[in-house]
Parts: C-alpha cells; sequence; structure tokens
C-alpha cells in the first residue's frame, strides 16, 4: 500500500512552519505508524533532503515517548492505543493522511513534530513524588493498602505522560495528566503525609506552564492511550477544594 | 487569605466559583418554574405569592443584588477562564478541530452562556422593570391590576406577555439556550466541585440531561399554553374590563376613608 502524507515541517520554533506533502514508497500494511514515518525518512535522507523530525521512544506503548496528531487526532484512529502501536492497515491504500505536532502553548514546538514536554517534568517535580527516609525495605505487610484503593491507584498510575490529553483538549488543558499524577499518590496511605502540598503545588504549577482550564468535555479521556478515566478530575477537584479550605 | 488567592487566581479555584454559583443560580431556575407554574392555578394563587415578593421590601432587594452578585461571579469567572483556554492553543490544528466525544453543548457554554445573559437582560426589562416599550402589546401591562385585591395583576401581566407570538418564540429560545447549557452545567458543576465518581458519574450524566429536559418542559409549557392555547385570555379580558370600574371603586373607598 501507499498513502500520501501532508506532514507539518518547521526548522525550528522561530522560522514559521507549514504543511508539505509527501508520496509515501511502497508499504507493508502491518508497519506502525512509526515505522512508516521511518521508511518515508529512509527515502528522504537518500534524496538527500532533511527527514522529518519525530518523537519516539520504546515502540511498545508503555513510555508516552510517540506524540503525532494523526488526521486531527492524537495517536491517531484507534481507542486507547498511541502512535507507535497504531498499524497502517488502519489506513486505505492511496488515503491522504494529515500528520501534526501536539499544539499547546504549555509544549512549545522545537521542529517538525517534535514538541517539547518538559512542562510535564516540572509538574511531577512540583509534588508527583512521595518523601521517604531510604534505608532497609520496609515489611510488605506493614503498611496496608485496601483493594479499592490500590486498583484505583493502579489505573491512575498507568497515565506514561504523552501530552495527548492536551493536545486533544479544545482548552490545551493538562488536568488530565495532573488529576492522574495527583490521584495516583493521594489514593494511596503512602501519599498521604503529602496530599494536600502535592495537590496545591501540581496545581499551581500547571497553571504557571500556560494550560488551559478543564471544561469537563471529556475528549481527554476519549483519546487517552492508557484510558485514564475523567473521575480522577473529579478526585483532584475535591483534594484541591479541601486543601484550599484549610487555607493551606 | 491563601484561601481566597488560591480562589481566584488558580483555574481550580476559578472553576469552584464557576460551579458554586451555576449551583445558586441553578437552584433559582428551579424555583422560580416551581413559582411561575402557579400559572396553572386559579389567577389568586399566583397573584398572592407575586404579592408575597413584592411585599418583602428590603429583603427582596437583598436578594437582588445577592442575584446580581453571583451572576457577575459565575460570568467573570467563565469570561477569565475562556481567555486563558483560548490562549493555551496559540496555534490550531490544520487539520480542523474534531470534538472526540466532547458534547455540542459541552463545547459551547460560553455562547449558550452569553446567550442566557442576553434573554436575562430582555426578560428583566420585560416583567421586573416592565417597560412598556419591550412588550409588543398595546397592553399596558403596569397598568393591569387584580380585581378583587387591587394589588398588581401577575397573572393577566404573563397573559398579556406571552399572547405576543414573537416575544413567546424570543423566550421559548431563551429557556431552550439556559437547558441546553443546563444539560452539561450540571454534571460540570458536580465535577468541578469533585463531588463526581465513579459510582455516581453515570447517574449524574443522565439526571443532568433529565433535569435540562425537565426544566425546558416546565418553562416552555408556560408561553407555549398561552399564545396557542390562550390560556388565561379570558381571564385577560375580565382584568381589562374592569380596570375603570376598579380604580372608580379604589377612589371612591379611599374618599370613604377621608
Amino acid at each position: 500500500m501507499k498513502v500520501k502524507l501532508k506532514v507539518w515541517r518547521q526548522k525550528n520554533a522561530g522560522t514559521p512552519g507549514g504543511f508539505q506533502i509527501y508520496e509515501t514508497p511502497d508499504l507493508n500494511p502491518n508497519m506502525s505508524f512509526l515505522e512508516m514515518m521511518d521508511v518515508v525518512n529512509e527515502a528522504l535522507t537518500l534524496r538527500g533532503e532533511t527527514p522529518i523530525a519525530f518523537d519516539h521512544d520504546c515502540r511498545e506503548g508503555i513510555c508516552g515517548t510517540c506524540s503525532l496528531v494523526i488526521n486531527g487526532k492524537p495517536h491517531g484512529p484507534h481507542r486507547a492505543v498511541a502512535t507507535c502501536q497504531t498499524y497502517m492497515r488502519s489506513f486505505k491504500d492511496g488515503d491522504e493522511i494529515v500528520v501534526e505536532p501536539f499544539r499547546a502553548k504549555g509544549f512549545p514546538l522545537i521542529k517538525d513534530l517534535v514538541v517539547d514536554r518538559s512542562a510535564f517534568e516540572r509538574i511531577q517535580q512540583a509534588g508527583g513524588f512521595i518523601s521517604v527516609r531510604t534505608g532497609a525495605a520496609p515489611d510488605a505487610n506493614a503498611v496496608l493498602v485496601p483493594k479499592d484503593k490500590a486498583e484505583a491507584a493502579m489505573d491512575a498510575a498507568q497515565c506514561i505522560g504523552c501530552g495527548a490529553c492536551v493536545a486533544v483538549c479544545k482548552n490545551a488543558s493538562a488536568s488530565l495528566f495532573v488529576a492522574a499524577k495527583v490521584s495516583h499518590l493521594n489514593l494511596l496511605p503512602q501519599g498521604q503525609p503529602e496530599k494536600e502540598r502535592r495537590v496545591l503545588a501540581m496545581v499551581k504549577q500547571m497553571d504557571e506552564e500556560g494550560f488551559g482550564a478543564c471544561t469537563v468535555t471529556g475528549a481527554c479521556e476519549a483519546v487517552c492511550p492508557k484510558e485514564i478515566s475523567l473521575s480522577f478530575i473529579a478526585k483532584m477537584n475535591h483534594d484541591y477544594g479541601l486543601a484550599m479550605l484549610k487555607g493551606k | 487569605m491563601k484561601l481566597l488567592s488560591n480562589l481566584f487566581t488558580s483555574t481550580l479555584g476559578r472553576k469552584y466559583i464557576m460551579a458554586g454559583s451555576g449551583a445558586v443560580l441553578g437552584l433559582f431556575v428551579v424555583g422560580h418554574l416551581i413559582g411561575n407554574l402557579q400559572i396553572f392555578l386559579p389567577p389568586a394563587a399566583i397573584n398572592r405569592y407575586a404579592h408575597f415578593l413584592q411585599s418583602l421590601g428590603e429583603v427582596l432587594w437583598g436578594i437582588r443584588l445577592f442575584m446580581l452578585t453571583t451572576i457577575g461571579l459565575h460570568i467573570w469567572a467563565a469570561i477569565s477562564l475562556t481567555l486563558e483556554n483560548r490562549a493555551a492553543r496559540p496555534e490550531r490544528y490544520g487539520s480542523g478541530y474534531a470534538p472526540y466525544a466532547a458534547s455540542l453543548a459541552s463545547r459551547t457554554m460560553l455562547i449558550s452562556g452569553l446567550g442566557v445573559a442576553a434573554f436575562l437582560i430582555y426578560h428583566l426589562l420585560h416583567f421586573t422593570v416592565r417597560l412598556e416599550d419591550i412588550n409588543g402589546t398595546a397592553i399596558l401591562i403596569r397598568q393591569l391590576k387584580d380585581p378583587v385585591t387591587g394589588y398588581p395583576d401577575c397573572y393577566a401581566m404573563m397573559v398579556a406577555g406571552f399572547s405576543v407570538v414573537p416575544v413567546s418564540l424570543f423566550y421559548l429560545v431563551g429557556v431552550g439556550l439556559l437547558c441546553f447549557h443546563l444539560s452539561h452545567g450540571i454534571q460540570a458543576m458536580f465535577q468541578s466541585l469533585g463531588l463526581r465518581n465513579p459510582a455516581y458519574a453515570p447517574l449524574i450524566t443522565k439526571a443532568a440531561k433529565g433535569i435540562a429536559l425537565v426544566l425546558f418542559l416546565g418553562y416552555a409549557a408556560i408561553p407555549t399554553s398561552v399564545f396557542v392555547f390562550g390560556h388565561g385570555k379570558a381571564y385577560l379580558q375580565e382584568v381589562i374590563n374592569a380596570a375603570p370600574p376598579a380604580a372608580a371603586v379604589a377612589a371612591a373607598g379611599k374618599d370613604l376613608v377621608k
């Protein structure tokens, strides 16, 4: 199969960018979207052109490095998969596919399809951790975690921090990401001592990074490759409200 | 002080303001409907209710100021957040905006809200200020008095107001927009206040839409019954016919007191 790619090319943040159209070489339908990009880049390199810059790492759906807005949807047409696990068989021979970078003030563009997502790292550094003394590992049963809490915390912890929630949100809001990270620790006993400080600091950092506010459209939940639930945003709002009322 | 700065400056704090003020306004919308459905009872009922509200005096002004402040906070939070939301995506997508799973109501809250605000201004001028120039009828609604009590006749005023078809249609659009706004607003309120969890989430979503629909049907019933089915028109005619003698009786009564 062959497809026509309409790709956003931009040399750097200071230079204006635009779409360019590329005809792909013959593709195996079982290639992943990223492998298709590799093939296109190989052809570009052989022609002496600059390959298309895009982010990728593990290519097995767990690192959150791949991004791309494919035909207007972060991570492509399917539910609960990242771009690396979107396969060319999902498209038809001769399709035109529009490929764009994630667009948000909080994710400044670096080159072509690569954006700087370090805002997420700074939000994590503001409170997405627990403070523990190092030393001998405590007994596994010393801290009891209720089963439902453990499961909910694991659901939140599935977030790979890819930023698709920001990319799809009409407000470029990072609420789903921040809510997942806040909830993951705030649900567990180990996260309790810093619960209030955590939610206040992470929300403050989120606001400072220039992300928008949540208007509860639910688009983030629909495109999240890890299907993080909108309910975690309610949990974050709940924790934030209590911390705020206590005047923390 | 930290509470206030968090409440008024953070995005989550302003969502609390939006949700809290929205809850107050939503409850008002419910109460206002229950009060106004008295139009389907004999005229004395709603006229007694209207007179009771009017007789509250300073308390009524207190309630009005509270409601205006609440509306002000709701609109301020909406506009300040929307400006930031727009700024959060300086460059649009080339492939256009595709609203994955995002309902039309959720994406158009500012527009529906501004529409409701415009309707509210008309509604206040129409039935609270009772500006005769905008009611579209030759009947002077300020002059309508209950033939029995002599107090302003709320029932006749509503019938006179809704007998004007364009006005009634505008009301239907206004309450339609309001209920469309509420179909998303009610569920978003629970979410923003952190009162939505996986157990209640499906119920809240359905209940929000159900409540919005019931409110719409209730509000739409009032102008529709008047301009389609002629509800209360006979009574309005009675009030208009009774007006001069009633005025004469009142005048005579005054003379008697003197």
